[in-house]
């Protein structure tokens, strides 16, 4: 009998999502175990430590119903693997791979290992093609640039969901044609937002162009650390054997990470903050990671990982390791929700750290850098003023103070409120941005060069 | 010798532990499995080796065999390492590219300094003379700027029996013979040294020169010294990487060693790309051309991240022995002490605070020890020194945690980024309240002579200027600015001037990236006279509102972008300007 055909039915302990086999041999560390229960139903595990006779397995789709008498396991000899192919494009995949929709499985061209291998980076291309998405504040501020990862840090309740289908459907690189190949991860969200997402790329047409990996809010939870794996291993392919732009949408990272310490627990390994294993932003980073441009190629994976922050709490360790691993983020404010400023984006924590090199003269407009730190200068400014008019009141202000605080409040009435199917271009964004500026002294412009200010600052508004 | 073949008995992600060890020693490099992945022993107990395994372990089965090397993990040293960029246990990237494509595969082979490359190898001793450690025999040109000189080994002494003469030689020719108490020894351009010992010096010193960054926050408010230490704390996003990237393009070292421990991938290319085509202000060469790189990012293999530290400080040793002026940047040390913290967790060590090794501490401290203004080992006297700066990421940007307080507990220099500030995109985020430098008074010296005479005491009154603005700041939360009389209001312009413009720094304009001391001093001083025209001229009843209209002031802001072959005429002029300003002000007033 070969190895992989062997059905050891030595369960010794089950407990949360891990089970025990004893009386193993040839165990490999991470290998695929197939699992059935006392009632005939396959599921599948993979091994975490693996002894000389004995292995601890996780169960994905989870323990309930297995016991230590019947149930058998048997361990099909590889690391868990996606099969590939460019027959994908247009599907539905559950958390473990197999169709969702009512298509024939797909005839895979080659079998790969999902956790991937990490790029050598002397084989990245760095990134820096402007994606314009159509929102002023990513656009004007925090720049998206092919082959970046950058999250969105949301609340609970907050339509973070809207605004990445809205960046799904708007998302272009100036002068190319090429549209994007969406890859859909969903963990753990609910059918109702999937099915935001879902009809969305059904109305713009995405949804040919579209792979979707789904593991919804009643779906197993352990499953939820394999799917962005495949999902990436998946967009790898497209992006670097058939030459496609992939835009991968990871929703929502917080779910995961939740998975990550259901395991994390029930192995009773010393914890790190808050609970979270101490390996969590090495977990996380090897699916970040798996974002970028490779040199010679000609596709790209672009990430946008979504996590809903707990309490709303930046420095909790879900957002925080994130944001220490992507190239940025753009985090989204209950207070601006609250005064129904669409999209909500909080400008002052918002980072692209790839911006700088994505934009300027013939990438975006020779004044963008310029103009970007002019306004964060002025609405920290207008910010910091609004506290303390809170405190003794707008007439101890000066003149010049006043026009800074006037500037904040128009400043999200303007740029940041737009519509959910508004598509500004970039000059619009950097016209409505010279708008705002010239409400304020020339003399106050100094992060923008004399030239750009002579050039682009529209006529000053006579006061009345 | 007899080899130690063990076997696998469990797999626990980067943890294996080997049945059959007895023999092998603490730290000694092994191969694991049938792929012969790289490990390490880090715990023996009996006839079972614990081993961090620097590679992935997918796959991996129970009863593979792990064998032996009886060798402690070391780095290769010689012509080649600079402009190269290597993984944590210095493979080179650019090789393992050539091999195995766009992605890293594993159990790759690659030497670290290539075998066929040949160098152009000049002896610079001769038969007969007495050499010992770091002693120079002969010299090699590694790149435009940076003449190798090959050392003997620390541990090797005696007479010159024979030496090459000038030619093509590989790293692993025959250069030299000494003769040594222990007999003959034949000396190649290559030699071995283990990462985790520190190569031997004969004295350490003080740090007493500047090391000059050109980053006027660092060099005029918290500078480093030659052989110095520095920490950077910060939270995601407050610019710990773009200072570090600041700091090994423009400071004044002769060899920049750039280590990437559990960071993002496309940083190290970002250097990769930059760094050929920058040119160093001082030998108009391409930065490239004196920095050497360790990446081992954060999808790549955690226990190497322990590794790339090591490799680092080692190679960084390796040129201070040559005589030269290294600094060494390590982004981020975090990692690192997680990389401990994960390896010590599967070894069910102890834990220590938050989960750390209790050895935390130690080995932070060892690391940073590993600085120095050193006289050398050798017969000439001469001295070299290894600056070190480390970045430290505290979860949720909070410095209370145990890797910062560890590492502030020995570096000298604390440069305390700050969210706040970077939120308002005022770089570097360095808080100038919060940081603190123990070399001042030792760098001043350097400045004084060089630069002007009087920088410490301008420095000293920007300083003051800042720390009662803060005080002023508190005052105007309550009241609002315009209670403040007119003396006060001035300061906080002043105050303004300084943060705004000169501890604002751009890394990303062509120009204010770089900022030459005097160019640092004559801003300083400038803006320093501003505030005391201010003063002169609220004394003279002028209204703060007509101060902030001149055009000077405006002038002043941007002194940073002036270019730096213009700045002594365009700073002359733009004082001239100020000066009449003031005084017209004044007249009209006094009018
Ligand atoms: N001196 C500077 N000039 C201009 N921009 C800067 C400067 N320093 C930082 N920034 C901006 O801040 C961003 C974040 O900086 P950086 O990547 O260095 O942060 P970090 O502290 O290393 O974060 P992490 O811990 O996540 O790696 C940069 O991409 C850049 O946009
Ligand atoms: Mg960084």
């Amino acid at each position: 009998m070969k190895r992989k055909d062997i059905e050891y039915t030595t369960v010794s302990e089950v407990a949360g999502p891990l089970m025990i086999v004893e009386g193993v041999k040839d165990v490999a560390y991470n290998e695929v175990v197939k699992i059935r229960t006392s009632y005939g139903e396959e599921r599948t595990g993979q091994v975490l430590e693996a002894f000389e006779n004995k292995a601890v397995v996780q169960v994905f789709e989870g323990t309930r119903g297995l016991d230590t008498k019947n149930t058998s396991a048997r361990f099909i000899g590889e690391t868990m693997k996606l099969g590939v192919s460019k027959d994908m494009v247009g599907r539905v995949f559950d958390g473990t791979g197999n169709p969702l929709d009512n298509a024939p499985p797909i005839i895979p061209e080659e079998r790969r290992d999902v956790n991937g291998d990490p790029i050598n980076p002397c084989a990245r291309e760095y990134p820096r093609e402007f994606i314009q998405t159509g929102i002023s504040t990513i656009d004007g501020l925090n720049t998206l640039v092919r082959g970046q990862k950058l999250p969105i840090f949301s609340g609970s309740g907050l339509p973070h969901n809207e605004l990445a289908a809205q960046i799904a459907r708007q998302a272009k690189v100036l002068g190319k044609e090429e549209k994007f190949a969406v890859v859909f991860c969903a963990m753990g969200i609910t059918s109702e937002e999937a099915n935001l997402f879902i009809k969305d790329f059904e109305n713009t047409g995405a949804l040919e162009r579209t792979v979707m990996f789904l593991n919804l809010a009643d779906d197993p939870t352990i499953e939820r650390i394999i799917l962005p794996r495949m999902a990436l291993t998946c967009a790898e392919y497209l992006a670097f054997d058939l030459n496609m732009h992939v835009l991968v949408i990871l929703t929502d990272m917080t779910n995961y990470a939740e998975s990550l310490r259901e395991i994390a627990a029930a192995r009773e390994e010393v914890p790190g903050r808050r609970g979270y294993p101490g390996y969590m932003y090495t977990d996380l980073a090897m699916n970040y990671e798996r974002a970028g441009r490779i040199k010679g190629k000609k596709g790209s994976i672009t990430q946008i990982p979504m996590l809903t922050m707990p309490d709303d709490d930046i420095t909790h360790p879900i957002p925080d390791l994130t944001g220490y691993i992507t190239e940025g983020q753009i985090v989204l404010e209950r207070g601006l929700h609250k005064k129904s400023i669409y999209p909500p984006i909080a400008v002052l924590p918002c980072l692209s750290r790839l911006m700088d090199r994505g934009i300027g003269k013939d990438k975006t407009r020779e004044d963008h850098a310029g103009v970007s730190n002019q306004l964060y200068a002025a609405y920290a400014e207008g910010c910091d003023l609004r506290d303390l008019v809170a405190i003794v009141g707008e007439d101890a202000l000066s003149d010049r103070d006043r026009k800074f605080l006037q500037f904040a409040d128009e400043f999200e009435k303007r740029f940041v409120s737009q519509g959910n199917h508004e598509d500004r271009s970039i000059e619009q964004t950097l016209t409505i941005a010279w708008e705002l500026l010239s409400g304020l002294p020339v003399s106050e412009l100094k992060k923008i060069d004399e030239t750009y200010i002579k050039k682009y600052l529209p006529p000053v508004k006579e006061e009345k | 010798m007899s080899e130690i073949v063990g076997k696998i008995v469990r797999i626990s992600g980067p943890v294996i532990e080997a049945d059959n060890m007895r023999g092998s020693k603490m730290y000694d490099v092994v191969r694991v499995g049938d792929e012969n992945l790289i490990g390490e022993i880090i715990r023996l107990n009996e006839d079972i080796a614990t081993v961090q395994v620097y590679e992935d372990t997918n796959g991996l089965k129970p009863g593979e065999k792990v064998i032996s090397t009886l060798e402690p993990l070391s780095v290769e040293l010689g012509p080649g390492l600079i402009t190269n960029i290597y993984d944590g246990i210095q493979r080179p990237l650019p090789a393992i590219n050539k091999q195995t494509g766009d992605f890293i595969a594993r159990g790759v082979e690659a030497h670290a300094l290539d075998r066929k490359k040949k160098w152009h190898f000049k002896p610079t001793a001769k038969p007969k003379d007495k050499v010992q450690g770091c002693d120079a025999i002969g010299e090699v040109q590694e790149s435009t700027i940076i003449l190798h000189k090959i050392i003997v080994p620390p541990d090797i002494q005696g007479t010159l029996l024979s030496i090459e003469k000038e030619g093509d030689y590989t790293v692993e020719d025959d250069i030299a013979v000494v003769a040594t108490d222990k007999g003959d020894v034949k000396l190649r351009m290559l030699q071995r040294w283990p990462v985790r010992k520190a190569r031997p010096v004969a004295e350490k010193y003080d740090p007493s020169l500047a090391l000059i960054t050109g980053q006027r926050v660092i060099d005029t408010f918290f500078p480093i010294a030659k052989g110095g230490t520095a920490a950077i704390p910060g939270g995601f996003g407050t610019g710990k990487t773009v200072i570090l990237h600041q700091l090994a393009k423009w400071s004044d070292a002769q060899i920049i060693v750039y280590v990437g421990c559990g960071e993002r991938g496309n940083e190290m290319t970002d250097v990769l790309r930059e760094f050929p085509e920058l040119e160093d202000p001082i030998t108009h060469e391409p930065l490239m051309n004196r920095t050497v790189l360790i990446a081992n990012t954060s999808n790549m293999p955690v226990a190497a991240r322990d590794a790339s530290v090591y490799t680092g400080i080692t190679i960084a040793e390796y040129y201070r022995d040559m005589g030269y002026d290294v600094a060494l940047m390590a982004d981020s040390t975090s990692r690192w002490a997680e990389a401990m913290r994960e390896i010590s967790g599967r070894l069910e060590e102890m834990p220590g605070e938050e989960g750390y090794p209790a050895y935390l501490a130690s080995r932070l401290a060892e690391f940073y020890e590993r600085a120095g203004r050193v006289k050398l080992l050798g017969s000439k006297n001469k001295e070299g020194s290894v600056s070190v700066m480390g970045a430290v990421s505290p979860p949720g940007g909070d410095f209370s945690e145990p890797v910062s307080q560890n590492t502030l507990r020995i570096v000298k220099v604390f440069w305390a980024l700050d969210a706040d500030l970077a939120d308002k995109r005022h770089f570097p985020s360095i808080n100038w309240l919060k940081s603190y430098s123990l070399y001042l008074e030792e760098v001043s010296d350097w400045w004084e002579k060089t630069v002007g005479k009087d920088w410490l005491k301008l420095r000293n009154r920007a300083m003051a200027l800042l720390q009662k603005e803060s005080e002023l700041q508190e005052i105007v939360k309550l009241v609002g600015p315009d209670a403040l009389p007119p003396r006060e209001r001035g300061l906080l312009e002043s105050a303004r001037m300084i943060r705004e413009n000169y501890l604002q720094q751009s890394a990303f304009h062509e120009v204010d990236t770089y900022c030459p001391g005097k160019k640092q001093y004559e801003m300083l001083r400038l803006m320093l006279k501003f505030s005391d025209k201010i003063q002169e001229a609220v004394e003279k009843n002028v209204h703060i509102d007509d101060i902030i209209s001149i055009k000077s002031r405006e002038t002043l802001a941007r002194t940073g972008t002036v270019p730096n072959e213009e700045f002594e005429k365009r700073f002359k002029s733009l004082e001239q300007e100020m000066e009449n300003e003031f005084n017209s002000l004044i007249k009209e007033r006094v009018k």
